[in-house]
């Protein structure tokens, strides 16, 4: 305890001494740099290390490390070494911006890869349009980033809201009925979701009904009354993080299990770890799994990554780290260059090589919305089974990223490059 | 519609009984020391997570009793290492103290337990609903209650008839006579911060055995303990009981007929206190001012 | 004649002197212009805030709220009404000034850790109202959709969307008479009578003075003025997020306040300063525990340098 408390005095050391050191340090930096004869190439992550999203950010800080780890082992971008540059955006716009002009205007970076809080990602977007500079979005889904608003700089490595409930509506109807039950975060992210959902199950000519709560809610007693009397034959909890949590652990007090399905957009390995037993049940959509037998680059990913972060299985957030970062370099080395019309380019509709991919299909970048078209996995969460604790999830189902998109004509992106 | 708004009443009490025990504890450090504990919440999460290391030693039931005690033996230090040195200043100071102090704990929340959510176990009786058709109560949920009510009244007792607790009462009403009749208050202080921080540290085990662990958990509950005592008005113990109920009742309905609202509705009830009552229900005036 | 013109000036001299020369000697110390544009932005916000604390003895822990709102003001103009800079930094800064105002009238009575509270609450209001009403404000994913439209001077326009450097001037000049407008006031009668409340409240009501009026007034220009500071900030980030409006932002307002010196005219922006510097250098350094040594950091002012910088220096030199 005294421990702890003592960090009031040597940590304000601590901080004297980094103050005083900053201007040397940077002063110097460029110097060293420049002895060591070849530049880096650089690389910033902006990821909310800290705040609500932080489970995720980490696994996306994880994989990118460990992914630059790799690259520079195998002669690294344009044979110059990767160096990576990892920022934390606290979860707060002002800060992710802040951040993004660091990265650019102090460090000249040649690539951004962020943010996992689509709000930041977005507004990103707009500093690295601005210097131009080659952009990745591992992993915030709002689908303004690759529809309406899409910018020629920018790829988006996970999928749009409306690929994962176009990829799982279809299977839920197919296989449980067509009265749905939504739970549902009010926020742009959330209202999106719904109305994909609703426009998808109403094409197939199904019923809802639903409330819109705070996104950190954790009394879900009310609106789960209300799901039972509505007696649906799915319900989709679309809430995040900790509410989803506590949202699923009452489903399962509540024994509702019984008496419908469970199902939803996104179940992130992340948060299906810290549920009890009974919480891990449902039909969700993954956006990488890592057990995958039918693809051996898959394995052989898991293996080599595996140690590095503490022997857990990789995750989906892990997997768009590593896809994110080997984008940069398979667009610098198609283009041949740095420059990021070039980049951008030369990165639409290549394929991805399967080690990168990691998937079973043929996926790229579509070089009409810059929204990587990977395969989708349908299937159920399970109690960790002989695979370890880990093995959580079975694939059912496997819808590519086309047929879940639609033609880009539908997603409102007019892609325009500068003169 | 009935049963729901049965329900919601009832929910609402429950959730307004741990905003209660919640607001109380930084009530009563309000009221002697004048420090509004901006760090509260991160005391509550402290009290939470040691119960998760607690709990494969002792169970629930003893993480239920030791962890708060540790809770407030920590709060003690902190009390003595850090806060008492700003009484005497400007109120900003123990504002910025208390706050820069809920970074440090929440990153020591990090640091040691991790960034992701971590669930709480809890005895499996516990978890059941009470009847098939009071299947939204389960027994947590009363024994939640249960907790509170007992705390609530172990404290009104502690403060009406043990010695430290009649002269912390006098020293919320009148702090220079107390010190004048020879009463140490530095030590009073500490006692009450302690006691403070014991109830956060209850509410800690409390809320995670219900909505599970995470470094940032104390952010969303502290604000509607602030409302709670605003409410209420600054200076009364009961008014903050009273406060806690009303807003947990409040929010409760408001989910029956407008879910999305149910966090307004408190800021719509501060609001109009403060035009129609700016002391708060039953607060003092001239208390604090 | 001269000499003493010097010496009495010599701090604003120098500040404004480093101040229009940052472009040139920022980059040496491993900074880039951007963050100039931020220290500028809170010290702006900072200054504000500490007409009410440091020169009215009177505190708010919401001030937040006002430069959030200030932030959407400015960018909900841009985006909806008009794309003209100045017109959008007016409208900001009448929406969190009014709001201000308002609030201030429901204040005024209220003293200590009271009125600390009752302004905590009121920000999270605003918080509230700006992450609930998404169909205006983008809710939680904040106001975006709007940029900085180029100054119009008629003969040429400047750009300050596109050029760093054009765009740091331009918040420089604002601050630059913002904080002349906020010494006219401190030098008036007005601000002699600010004063007088900070040192003894009792006795200034006993001189007459209508003290609840005065501190309503004070809390409004303070208002206008943090609500002003957050236009740029909207005008910065080319967007306004509902983050901006809570309690953490206006902790870091009074913590830059605090650090440089309260009693001091220019303490908040060498605050502003010292913690922009600290914040982007720990968060590189630590990504995952650099709020908790910006905690240490609170703390330690709080405890060991409560007088902050300025304060420090002045003494030194008083004595």
């Amino acid at each position: 305890m005294s421990q702890i408390i003592g960090i009031g005095h040597t940590g304000r050391r601590k901080v004297l001494q980094a103050t005083a050191a900053i201007g040397g340090l940077q002063l110097a930096s460029p110097f060293i740099i420049k002895a060591r004869g070849e530049t880096p190439v650089k690389i910033g992550m902006v990821d909310p290390i800290t705040g609500s999203l932080s489970a995720l950010a980490v696994s996306e800080v994880e994989g990118a490390k460990w992914t630059v780890e790799q690259m520079n082992k195998k002669g690294g971008i344009l044979g110059r070494p990767v160096e990576l540059l990892i920022e934390d955006s606290a979860n707060d716009t002002g800060t992710g911006v802040q951040k993004t002009h660091k990265l650019i205007e102090r460090d000249n970076v040649d690539a951004i890869i962020g943010d996992v809080n689509s709000g930041i990602a977005y507004a990103m977007m707009g500093v690295t349009a601005e210097k131009k500079v080659f952009h990745v979005v591992p992993g915030g889904h709002t689908d303004p980033i690759t529809g309406v608003d899409c910018k020629w700089n920018t790829f988006r490595t996970c999928n749009t809201t409306a690929m994962d409930t176009a990829a799982i509506t279809g299977e839920l109807v197919k296989r449980f009925g067509k009265k749905w039950f939504f739970i549902t975060p009010d926020y742009a992210y959330g209202q999106t979701l719904q109305n994909n959902f609703v426009k998808k199950l109403k094409a197939l000519g199904g019923e809802f009904q639903g409330d819109m709560l705070p996104i950190a809610t954790s009394d879900f007693s009310a609106t789960l009354i209300k799901a039972k009397a509505y007696k649906p034959d799915v319900l989709l909890n679309n809430m995040g993080g900790s509410a989803q949590i506590n949202c699923m652990k009452q489903f399962v007090q509540f024994g509702m299990g019984k008496e419908m399905q469970l199902g939803g957009a996104l179940f992130e390995i992340e948060s299906v770890r810290s549920v009890p037993k009974e919480a891990q049940a449902g039909w969700w959509v993954m956006e990488w799994y890592w057990n995958q037998p039918n693809v051996p680059e898959v394995k052989k990913f898991v293996d080599a990554i595996s140690p590095a972060i503490g022997g857990k299985m990789p995750t989906a957030r892990h997997w768009m780290a590593y896809v994110s970062l080997h984008a940069v370099r398979l667009a610098a080395e198609a283009a041949k260059s740095l420059d990021a019309v070039k980049m951008a380019h030369a990165l639409g509709d290549l394929e991805l090589p399967p080690e990168v991919s990691l998937m079973p299909g043929k996926i790229r970048y579509r070089a009409g919305d810059h929204q990587l078209m990977s395969d989708i996995y349908i299937g159920q969460m399970h109690n960790a089974g002989p695979g370890g604790p880990d093995d959580l999830y079975k694939i059912e189902a496997t819808v590519t990223g086309e047929e879940a998109a639609g033609p880009v004509e539908s997603t409102g992106c007019k892609m325009s490059f500068p003169a | 519609m009935m049963q729901l708004v049965m329900f919601n009443v009832t929910n609402g009490l429950i959730v307004g009984a741990f905003y209660v025990l919640m607001a109380l504890g930084l009530s009563l450090i309000i009221n002697l020391s004048n420090v509004v504990n901006f760090a509260h919440g991160n005391f509550l999460a402290i009290g939470g997570y040691l119960a998760f290391t607690l709990t494969p030693y002792v169970g629930f039931w003893g993480a239920l009793l030791i962890s708060p005690l540790l809770t407030a033996i920590f709060g003690y230090f902190i009390e003595q290492l850090l806060i008492r040195h700003v009484y005497a200043r400007n109120h900003i100071y123990s504002l910025l103290l208390t706050f820069g102090l809920g970074f440090i704990l929440q990153d020591v929340c990090r640091v040691i337990w991790g960034p992701s959510p971590l669930p709480l176990d809890i005895p499996e009786l516990l978890s059941l609903p009470i009847t098939p058709d009071l299947f939204f109560i389960t027994w947590y949920r009363v024994f939640m209650v249960g907790v509170v009510v007992v705390a609530v009244s172990g404290l009104f007792a502690f403060l009406r008839y043990t010695r430290v607790g009649i002269r912390i009462r006098a020293g919320t009403l009148d702090l220079d006579t107390v010190s004048a009749l020879g009463v140490n208050v530095a030590a009073l202080r500490s006692y009450n911060f302690a006691v403070g921080s014991f109830l956060a540290g209850l509410a800690g085990v409390l809320a995670a055995g219900q909505i599970g662990l995470n470094p940032n958990m104390g952010d969303d509950l502290i604000m509607p303990s602030f409302i709670a005592i605003i409410v209420g008005g600054v200076g009364s113990l009961t008014g903050t009981l009273l406060g806690g109920l009303l807003i947990g009742v409040a929010a409760a309905l408001t989910t029956v007929f407008y879910p999305a609202g149910a966090e307004a509705v408190i800021y719509v009830i501060m609001a109009i206190v403060l035009l129609l009552r700016p002391r708060g229900l039953l607060g003092e005036e001239g208390m604090l001012s | 004649m001269n000499e003493t013109f010097l010496r009495r000036n010599l701090q604003p001299i120098v500040i404004w002197a480093l101040l229009l020369t940052v472009p040139f000697w920022l980059p040496l110390f491993g900074g880039y212009t951007a963050l100039a544009g931020r220290v500028l932005v809170f010290a702006l916000a900072a200054m504000s805030f500490n007409m009410l604390l440091g020169f009215t003895g009177i505190m708010s822990f919401g001030h937040a709220a006002y430069f959030g709102l200030g932030a959407y003001g400015c960018g909900l103009f841009l985006k909806f009404v008009y794309a003209s800079t100045p017109l959008a930094m007016l409208a900001g800064t009448l929406l969190g000034g009014i709001a201000g105002t308002l609030f201030g009238l429901l204040l005024v009575r209220r003293r200590g850790v009271y009125f600390a509270m009752v302004t905590i609450a009121f920000g999270q209001v605003c918080f509230y109202i700006a992450y609930k009403w998404d169909d205006l404000t983008g809710g939680y994913d904040g106001l975006r959709g709007f940029a900085r439209a180029p100054i119009d001077l008629g003969l040429t326009k400047i750009d300050i969307q596109n050029n760093g450097t054009a765009l740091y001037f331009f918040i420089l000049l604002v601050f630059g008479v913002a904080a002349a407008a906020q010494g006219f006031v401190l030098r008036s009668p007005f601000g002699r009578t600010m004063l007088a409340i900070r040192e003894n409240e009792r006795r200034a009501r006993f001189l007459g003075i209508p003290i609840e009026k005065h501190i309503w007034l004070s809390f409004s220009i303070s208002c206008f003025f943090t609500a002003l500071a957050g236009s740029l900030y909207a005008l910065l980030n080319n967007f306004a997020d509902p983050q901006g409006l809570t309690y953490v932002m206006s902790g870091n307002i009074v913590m830059i306040t605090i650090m440089g010196g309260m009693r001091v005219f220019w303490g908040p922006l060498i605050g502003a300063v010292l913690f922009v510097a600290l914040q982007d250098y720990v968060s590189s350094a630590w990504p995952t525990t650099w709020m908790g040594v910006v905690g240490v950091v609170f703390v330690s002012v709080v405890l060991f340098f409560p007088r902050g910088l300025m304060g420090m220096l002045q003494k030194r030199a008083g004595t």
